[in-house]
Parts: structure tokens; sequence; C-alpha cells
């Protein structure tokens, strides 16, 4: 009798929630190895005619010189643009970013940063996120569509003349482009920190749960 | 012959320099999109190799280049201009751009210059600066983007090429033009003929 009790205590037991998905996971690692190369190549690039008054050191870029950054950047792109293309399809068709991502309030997010910054944000269920990631997780998607976008404007400033317009012409969507690299590195530091303080999160990437 | 040898890179024996080079430029018709798409299957590269450095690295981006070009030449538009723009918006001062000084920069004697023409073209006949001015000219205001990044709006003055090459007797079947400048090694550039 016991052991058929134990037995059902055991079917009545749910099976670990999956936190994220395995395609959820998989376009995840591939477009940090894509926005890696992307960034490296992209100051490789930068250097060659820099913005401001600094250059990237050499140990830091990829291509060692601007035409090999290019071949990097420009064979790169197709990686960050066919994943993050399904990513996004894939995230819009089955809800996710819906569920997710959604409601953002100001309120939320001003109480939640307080919460970060005095270490007292819980993490108990990892799969809501708290108003800090949503506004980080939705506004990186925006900042990677731009960049796309305005890489796409100075690369082609001719064929895309249109799109090159939108932002402001030539020479200042290179500093929209610069600007959004600014802000994913920006975003990757603060992103890794806290995926190491919370290291269940970064497992749930991982394995999914 | 001589004059011609002075122009080029000391050392480099043209006729190899010339096919090293064939060899790297893409063809740009478009029966080689399939070839060049399905070498991307050679992605499978990237794992057990030296990624960053190797020559598999360097052959992987040259495909992708290939394949890149390939796509750039069925989605755009071949007869898309250059925007232009009014002669206040010129820059000033005009950016001087090279591995050299200005005060570096070869000196030229402009009627002692002449514009060479080889290859496959009818009529072979040099060109001096006076000669060239006869011809029909045209202005254009636009920006000139460097491959660096920097950009700079000029005003430019001159034949188009599209008229000299008719006028000429090229064969525009070819591929590519080549121009050679009078500079310091003879800084050299290919134009694709579709541009030209």
């Amino acid at each position: 009798m016991s052991s058929l009790a134990a037995a059902e205590d055991m079917t009545q037991q749910e099976p670990a929630k999956v936190i994220q998905p395995a395609w959820v996971r998989a376009m995840h690692w591939t477009n940090a190895v894509a926005m890696i190369m992307m960034i490296m190549s992209g100051w490789q690039i930068y250097n060659a005619s820099p913005l401001f008054r600094f250059s990237f050191p050499g140990s830091i870029t990829l291509g060692g010189w601007l035409a090999g950054g290019l071949l990097w950047h420009f064979a790169a792109m197709w990686l960050l643009m066919v994943n993050g293309l399904i990513y996004l399809i894939t995230g819009f068709a089955t809800g996710r970013f819906r569920r997710k991502l959604f409601p953002i309030t100001p309120t939320g997010v001003i109480s939640d940063v307080k919460a970060a910054l005095t270490f007292r944000l819980a993490h108990d269920d990892l799969s809501k996120y708290n108003y800090v990631q949503k506004l980080l997780y939705a506004g990186i998607i925006v900042v990677g569509i731009v960049i796309v976008l305005s890489g796409l404007s100075i690369w082609k400033p001719v064929q895309l003349q249109w799109l090159t317009a939108l932002f402001g012409g030539y020479d200042t969507a290179r500093y929209v482009h610069f600007i959004c690299m600014a802000s994913i590195v920006a975003f990757l530091v603060i992103h890794v920190v806290l995926a190491l303080l919370v290291p269940k999160s970064l497992r749930a990437m991982i394995i999914g749960r | 012959m001589g004059r011609m040898r002075k122009l080029l890179i000391p050392g480099v024996d043209k006729k190899l320099l010339v096919k090293d080079a064939m060899k790297v430029m893409p063809d740009l018709t478009r029966r080689r999109f399939i070839s060049a798409g399905a070498s991307l299957g050679a992605l499978t590269m990237l794992t057990g190799c030296d990624v960053v450095d190797s020559d598999s690295a360097d052959q992987f981006l040259a495909q992708v280049s290939k394949f890149n070009d390939a796509v750039q030449a069925w989605i755009f538009n071949p007869d898309a201009l250059a925007p232009t723009y009014p002669e206040s918006m010129i820059t000033k001062p005009f950016p001087f751009n090279a591995y050299y000084d200005l005060d570096d920069a070869p000196e030229i004697e402009g009627k002692d210059w002449k514009l060479e023409v080889r290859g496959l073209v009818d009529n072979k006949k040099s060109w001096t600066l006076d000669e060239l001015y006869k011809l029909s000219q045209v202005k254009q205001v636009t920006r000139h983007i460097c491959v660096e990044g920097w950009s700079a709006i000029g005003s430019w003055t001159g034949t188009p090429l599209r008229d000299f090459l008719k006028l000429i007797g090229a064969d525009t079947k070819a591929k590519y033009v080549w121009f050679q400048c009078a500079d310091k090694e003879g800084y050299n550039s290919p134009l694709d003929m579709r541009t030209a």
C-alpha cells in the first residue's frame, strides 16, 4: 500500500519547468558568437578612419587590417542576420516576446532598479523576467535591429540611399552604427556580470532549467 | 615599354602580377551564384582548424565575399546613381589622403603627362591633358566615400568614362577597367565594367 502511495506521489510531482526552450538557447549562443565577431571586426574597420580620438588595440580586433576586417564583418553578418531574423519571427509567432517582455511600466522599472542596486532583487522564478530584464532585453532587440539597418546604410549608401537618408546621411549613420555598438558592448558587460552573479540563470540558458 | 616599367612595383613581374590579381577577381556572371552558395557548406571547415589566421579561413572568407557579390548582383539596381548635392555642401578643405604627407607628393608636369591606353581597345593612342579637355565635359557634386569610412562632398568635372570607352572602341564585354595613377608607386585599382 505505502509503495503504491509513494508511486502516486511520484507521478503527481511536476517535471522541472523548462525556463529556456532549446530554440532560445541555440539562437542565444549563436548570436553571442556572431555578435562578438561583428564587434571585433567592426573595431578593425573603425581603426581605418576613427570617429573619435582613439583606436582599438590590435589584440582585440579581428582581421588584421581594413580588408581583413571587412571580410570578417561581411561574413559574420550572415550568421547574425539569419539567426536574428529567425529569432524575431519565432519570438513573435510563439508569443514568447509578448509573454516575457511585456508589460514594461516606468514604476516597475524604477522599483526593480532600486532593488537591483541594493542587491535585493529576487530571482526565485527564472521563468519570469523582472522589469530591468524586460527593459534591457526588449531594448537590446531594438538596438540590434537599428545596428543592422545602420550598417547596411553605410555599406551601400548609393543602393540604399533612402535608408542612409533616414539615418541622417552617411556621416551621421556612421555615428549611429557606432553608438549602437557601444550600447551593445555596455549591455554585454552588464549581462555577463549579472549572469555570473546569478549562476542559475546561466545554467538555464545552457541546459534549459 | 621602358616608361611603363617605372610605374609598376619594382621587382614584380607585371605579367604574373596581373595573373595573380585575375585569380582573386570575382566572376560577375550570375551562374557563379549557385557554386559560391554551395560552398558555404564549407562552414564545417571552421571546426578543428585555426579559425582566424589560416589559409582555410582566408579561403572561406574569399568564398563568402564571392557569395556577397552574387547576392548584390541579384538584388541591386545596376543603374542606381549616387545622390548629388548643392555646391554649398562641398567639403572645405577637401581631405588629402595618402600614405605620404602632402609635401612628399610627387610632382607631375601637366603638359608632359599623357594618359596611356592599353588592353582590349581599338584605339591605343595616348592622350595629353589638352586633348582630354577638348572632349565633352560633365560636372557633378557627389559624396566621395572612401572604403576606410571617411567621406567628403566634392565637385568632379571631366569626361564620363563611359563616353571615353566608347570613343576609344573599348570592348565593353570585358569585366574590368583598370587604372593606374602617376603617383609614387603607381597606385592602381580596378573598376567593374557595369559601374564604368
